[in-house]
């Protein structure tokens, strides 16, 4: 059943899955009958609904009885993708968030430069506060050039 | 369909969240239109965003107020099955988009706003309210960063720029008056810790605005007599139409899915 459960993708950006991505939030096991608390990324995100359905859907087709659910709070936050999450994103071209360390810079609000997924320069500037879903944002590497998605830090 | 004809347990409870819902989803219908139109493509995807995050809390908002009213209402009923009458939304969400720069003007005062009374709302004694709250006031702060942004660099920009916000703000201002016009219904639920004191939100939405209106050179406009009290219902002549386009296909199509 972990199997199952950790092998579904984003339906936006398959490379990850949804277990990378931190949106299930709770997971009950009874014999057959599996109940799974989904927590959005943001309130108005299309994928919300798929993502659902595609969890049912693949504990079904294993054989399961699956019951999904949305969870409100704790609201998801981009801190919650995994280390190993992190690492695919960046390998697929997206800049993984990445939190100023230590409790006074995050106190004052700092934010880290990201870093470019190709050349792995910190020479890089915003191009737009938003981009091709809700969860990203769109940079420029200063040093090789490219434009690239990065994971909003919410 | 009216919003306050069955028995509901807690009709104050409803009406506000209401009053939060229809804010959200008219602002956010009012964003949409930009797309395709906007000076940038950037700025396209900056207003579909945020017209997207306004789309989703309104969902979650609507949801609990169908739940609190107990009649089986939808968020699709809120949205599509009220008239102009029932809606409860803040007047200034429902003004035309105008210039990008008037759009930018009410967005910052929108989003500086709600961010102060979102932020208040995570510490409602009403659970589900402030659940909501914890979940839209991140988002509202990536909004912030984005229309404070811009009236920075269109009140410190060109003269033509300057010129033009410094006239949204004046045009824009009176509709602030509301927000912090307390009524009966938010004293009680501010006495029952239900929704945030109107005052001290007041005070946060100045001293969050102040420092903005100074990087973009721009003058806090003098407070004036209002008109308007799209909480209560009392609207400008432009909700209307904005419904009309919001609701017509769902009126063509009557229970209209894909």
């Amino acid at each position: 059943m972990w199997a199952v459960l950790r092998a579904v993708p984003d339906p936006e950006i398959p490379v990850l899955s949804l277990w990378d991505l931190g949106v299930i939030r709770e997971v009950s096991v009874r014999g057959r009958d599996v109940v799974v608390g989904i927590t959005p990324t943001y309130s108005g995100c299309p994928a919300t609904a798929v993502i659902k359905s595609d969890v049912a859907e693949a504990l079904q087709q294993a054989g399961y009885v699956a019951q999904v659910h949305d969870v409100l709070s704790p609201p998801w936050s981009s801190a919650w993708i995994t280390p190993e999450g992190c690492e695919k994103l960046r390998a697929y071209g997206i800049a993984p968030p990445e939190f100023p360390v230590g409790r006074v810079a995050a106190l004052l609000g700092e934010e880290v430069t990201p870093a470019c997924p190709r050349c792995a320069s910190r020479q890089t500037e915003l191009l737009s506060e938003f981009g091709s879903t809700p969860c990203k944002a769109l940079h420029r590497c200063c040093a090789c050039q490219e434009p690239f998605d990065r994971f909003k830090c919410i | 369909m009216s919003a306050v004809t069955a028995p509901v347990a807690d009709r104050a409870l409803m009406t506000y969240v209401l009053r939060l819902a229809d804010t959200a989803l008219v602002l956010a219908q009012r964003l949409s239109a930009w797309i395709g139109h906007s000076p940038a493509i950037e700025e396209d995807l900056g207003c579909a965003n945020i017209a997207l995050d306004l789309l989703g809390q309104a969902r979650l908002l609507y949801a609990y107020a169908g739940e609190l009213e107990g009649a089986g209402r939808t968020e699709d009923d809120f949205a599509y099955l009220r008239e102009e009458c029932d809606f409860l939304n803040a007047t200034m969400a429902e003004l035309p988009n105008g210039d990008f720069g008037q759009t930018i003007v009410r967005q910052c005062l929108l989003d500086l706003w709600r961010l102060e009374l979102f932020e208040r709302l995570t510490q409602s004694t009403d659970v589900r309210l402030a659940q909501i709250a914890a979940k839209a006031v991140k988002e509202i702060r990536y909004h912030v960063r984005y229309s404070s942004g811009w009236l920075v660099r269109l009140g410190d920009g060109t003269d033509e720029s300057h010129q033009r916000v410094a006239k949204a703000l004046t045009t824009l201002w009176p509709y602030v008056t509301e927000w912090f016009a307390e009524d009966a219904m938010e004293q009680a639920l501010t006495e029952r810790g239900v929704a945030p004191s109107v005052a001290a939100v007041q005070v946060g939405f100045e001293t969050r605005l102040a420092p903005i209106l100074r990087d973009a050179t721009l003058t806090r406009p003098v407070d004036v007599d209002y008109r308007w009290f799209g909480k209560r219902s009392q609207h400008s002549e432009h909700l209307g139409h904005l419904l009309a386009d919001l609701q017509s296909l769902h009126r063509a199509h009557p229970g209209a899915q894909w």
